[in-house]
């Protein structure tokens, strides 16, 4: 038995995943529309390479990925492209994003795809394959993998498989490792290669019985060397990456810190498999695994094409009628989806119907009593209390004293609260504050560094000005004073000005046309209006998440006390 | 749009409290069956003045009334401040002293969890301060052959002042064990002829001993229910035992043993009841043990060289003006970032 650690805290809800487990995964139809993002992946959201009412096979990239930060975005079957605009997504924002929405043709005709041998292909290739491929984390943090399997700067030793599944009611990578246990542990080989690691650890949480046996096997049946499938105690949030690396490998990662520096990559089980579908068989990532459970009549796993909405992906599982929102993701950390129109993007591990009866609103916060269960189960081993008390004071700079910013906001300590206070919102308000604060100060230090250049090109012309003055009055007496001179030495100066008054006039001219011409030069690439529009949109993004997280906060109790019953 | 978490654990404030109730009663209990039902009196008495004194607060501070009465604190303080004075005390003073824990040391400060004392203490602390006299008849406990009275005669104290003909209220009370020892350590008695005293039992004073091993096995469950955590309570008597240990050990005949400072006085508790108030105390576990500690040691200076007969109450008081200082002296390393010089 490998020893294996413990991390501080943790809490343990209702798991509620045998609900969706008691039937293998199901093929969701092909839906009447797809709506497709480009932007499905952390970094530059990829360019549109198709037009209005251009027909696309299955598997063919319609958005490309964009500078080294990006991922490829396909069609997940073939048809007609019917519009490239913003629709809503599913995001945490609730913003609208760019995406491509096609219209399905029924034949499901794929493009000319082949895969390659991975042993016989360059690193460079198969991290080139994996970025045209689509292929991003499918843990939620949906990360390109490719830019996640280098090990030039660091010796990575482990690589950390992450089954462990630690959110309730989720239970899609259970499933693909009951079903697809050998594919995964092949795709975990190649990323194994790629980051020459020396050891692979596949964590599962110990409430997934069947996972573990399977992915054993796999291990047996396919003669893995240097491979264990290693059951972890079942302990919310010990999915979250740090908390696994921690559990298999006792090593802690602080925030801000890359797991590859302690010599610890990470990577779920979804996106190994889809590794080994992509190098192999030369299938972009086009479908994912989604849970579909919670207010339901059937809670079921269905391999769902990326941009199936949400409504018509939950009428498969029967969704019942009093459910009032989408959460994606876990009760723990998922997002409340804006609308069900929204396409089930690489993040979407799961979709909760709820209702009022399922999640019932929390009843109103009372004050801290500063009891710290919160800091009894935080992972990341702060004072919640503390936070709580600063963020809502708006003392900012104490909540970073705090460690804000270590907050993975898994939420254990909402949930523990006994005052019921939403805790998260308002790191996420101290959070998303601090953020515009930065930005604002480093907008404020552009306008004082152009501030600054300006005076001083402004000082710098004037002595540039006066040293040509005094130039040409010397010249000028070095003239006087080779020429016969005259009795009476006139002022030197009153000389200069009568000889030739138009030269100090085109003189100042062109010096107020370099300045033109400096000033345009030094003002126009530091500007703000000249940001590109995707900068732009990133920014109104922000900005919108804010008011929202505001909006919340105000209406969590951002006051003291809770609302007046009168 | 809500955000998560979307689900919490069924606890609450109101409940946390409730048991904190619950653990008191096998002390409660106890001390009805040494001293009388009139403890009962005091506590319906300061209950309903708390409760009535939170009702106007939270109504002149416009906050609603529903979930603030609800949440048992006010219930809690009431109960610990009417096991700190006297049973047999008049019914005024029960009153004064909760209306002002409630209104001045509470709702001035900002009502639930933004109190930097302790509410029942700082009662307390008015009550002794104020009235010295009504804080020192302690009832004689049962058992003793001394003259009992009954409840009704209680009640008829309590209410109108009025004892039965012909008896005084010295014949019916007594000193408290902790300050009988001190008076008679300063006649120049020595602990052993003081402790052969009737009065006394054997671990400290007669029947107010188990009252207080019933206050410690309801702190066990408080314990054991997680209710509140172990620091608390160990380091304060650990911290108690060794400072009165070593005077012990040094001068026998003048400094009474360690357990008897445990099963005396507000001991027993002030350390699993009266420090664990987690609003007043420090949050981190290293500072949780250096507060109980302070308190421990300042509890037994002030019983055995200061003015008052207890110090449980102003031990509690003085630690509390530390806690901030304490929290922020006694911050954690975070996940990741414990081998950090800083």
């Amino acid at each position: 038995m490998r020893p294996l650690f413990k991390f501080h805290g943790g809490v343990h809800p209702a798991t509620h995943k045998a609900e969706s487990t008691r039937t293998p995964i199901a093929q969701a139809p092909i839906p009447s529309k797809l709506v497709i993002p480009l932007h499905q992946h952390v970094g530059n959201r990829a360019v549109p390479v198709v037009q209005v009412g251009e027909r696309v096979l299955k598997g063919q990239i319609i958005g490309k990925p964009e500078g080294r930060l990006s991922s490829a975005v396909h069609a997940s079957t073939s048809g007609t492209v019917n519009a490239i605009d913003m629709q809503l997504v599913a995001h945490h924002s609730g913003l609208p994003d760019l995406c491509v929405t096609l219209i399905p043709d029924g034949k499901d005709e794929w493009i000319a795809h082949s895969g390659v041998d991975y042993r016989q292909t360059e690193h460079t290739d198969l991290r080139h394959l994996l970025r045209q491929a689509g292929v991003v984390g499918l843990g939620g943090a949906v990360f390109p993998s490719d830019m996640k399997s280098y090990s030039h700067k660091h010796k990575i030793k482990t690589l950390v498989l992450n089954g462990a599944e630690c959110e309730p009611y989720i239970t899609c990578d259970d499933m693909l490792m009951r079903e697809r246990a050998a594919d995964i542990l092949r795709g975990a080989e190649v990323l194994r290669e790629l980051l020459y690691a020396e050891e692979v650890l596949v964590g599962i949480e110990d409430n997934k019985p069947e996972a573990i046996a399977a992915m054993q096997q796999a291990v047996l049946d396919d003669k893995h060397a240097h491979m264990e499938v290693i059951a972890v105690p079942t302990l919310y949030p010990g999915g979250g990456a740090k908390q696994l690396i921690r559990v298999l490998t006792g090593i802690e990662v602080a925030a801000g810190v890359r797991s590859t520096e302690m010599g610890v990559q990470c990577f779920n089980v979804a996106t190994a498999y889809c590794v080994w579908r992509a190098i192999t068989f030369g299938e972009p990532l086009l479908s994912r695994i989604v849970t579909v459970t919670g207010n339901v009549e059937h809670a079921q796993n269905f391999e769902v094409l990326l941009g199936t909405p949400v409504d018509e992906l939950v009428a498969l599982a029967g969704s019942k009628p009093d459910t009032d929102r989408h959460i994606m993701g876990g009760p723990m950390m998922g997002v409340d989806l804006p609308s069900g129109s929204v396409g089930v993007t690489k993040a979407t591990n799961c979709i909760i119907e709820s209702s009022p009866k399922l999640f019932p609103p929390p009843p109103p916060a009372l004050p801290c009593i500063r009891c710290t269960r919160c800091a009894d189960v935080c992972p990341a081993e702060l004072q919640p209390q503390d936070l709580y008390w600063y963020a809502k004071a708006k003392d900012f700079g104490k909540t970073q004293e705090f460690h804000l910013f270590d907050c993975i906001e898994c939420g254990a300590c909402a949930y523990v609260c006994p005052s019921q206070i939403p805790l998260v919102q308002y790191y996420r308000f101290a959070k998303s504050e601090i953020w515009q604060r930065e930005r604002e100060a480093q907008a404020a230090d552009l306008a004082r560094e152009r501030h600054e250049y300006r005076l001083m090109r402004i000082e710098r012309e004037k002595q540039e000005k006066a040293e040509r003055l005094a130039q040409k009055e010397k010249a000028a007496l070095a003239a006087k004073a080779a020429s016969p001179a005259p009795a009476v030495n006139p002022e030197p100066a009153l000389v200069n000005a009568a000889a030739d008054p138009d030269d100090t006039l085109q003189m100042r001219i062109d010096a107020a046309v370099a300045r033109a011409k400096a000033q345009a030069a030094t003002a126009q690439p530091k500007n703000v209006n000249t940001l590109t529009p995707q900068q732009q949109a990133e920014i109104a993004e922000i900005e919108a998440r804010r008011a929202k997280i505001r909006e919340m906060a105000a209406h969590a109790g951002a006051d003291d006390e809770p609302p007046k019953s009168n | 749009m809500w955000s998560s978490p979307f689900i919490t654990q069924p606890s609450s404030v109101s409940q946390i409290m409730l048991r904190v109730l619950l653990a008191l009663i096998p002390g409660i209990a106890l001390y009805v069956w040494y001293f009388g039902p009139a403890i009962l009196v005091s506590i319906a008495l300061a209950s309903v003045t708390a409760l009535a004194t939170e009702a106007v607060m939270l109504k002149l501070r416009q906050r609603p009334l529903g979930p603030f009465l609800s949440d048992n604190s006010a219930l809690l303080t009431a109960w610990l401040l009417a096991l700190s004075i006297p049973a047999l005390a008049p019914w005024w003073l029960v009153v004064v002293g909760t209306a002002f824990a409630i209104a001045i040391s509470k709702h001035l400060y900002g009502g639930l969890g933004n109190n930097p004392f302790n509410p029942a203490m700082i009662g307390y602390a008015v009550l002794i301060i104020s009235f010295p006299v009504h804080m020192t008849h302690w009832i004689t406990p049962h058992g003793m052959g001394g003259i009992e009275l009954s409840f009704g005669e209680q009640l008829n104290y309590i209410f109108d002042g009025v004892l039965p003909d012909g008896l005084k209220l010295d014949a019916v009370t007594m000193a408290t064990p902790l300050d009988t020892l001190k008076t008679q350590l300063h006649l120049g008695l020595s602990v052993n002829d003081i402790r052969d005293m009737p009065i006394y039992g054997y671990l400290a004073g007669k029947g107010s001993e188990l009252v207080a091993i019933g206050f410690a096995i309801g702190g066990l469950y408080l314990l054991s229910i997680r209710i509140i955590s172990w620091h608390l309570p160990v380091a304060f008597l650990a911290s108690l035992f060794a400072t009165a240990g070593v005077f012990h050990l040094v001068d026998p005949a003048h400094y009474v043993t360690p357990l008897f400072h445990w099963f005396s006085g507000a001991a027993m508790l002030g350390a699993f009841f009266i420090l664990t108030d987690p609003v007043t105390s420090p949050t981190t576990a290293k500072g949780k043990l250096i507060f109980a500690a302070g308190a421990g040691l300042l509890t037994y200076l002030i019983r055995v060289f200061g003015g008052f007969p207890d110090g449980m109450a102003f031990a509690t008081l003085l630690m509390n003006i530390c806690v901030p200082l304490i929290d922020a002296w006694t911050q954690p390393k975070v996940f990741g970032k414990k081998g950090d010089s800083k």
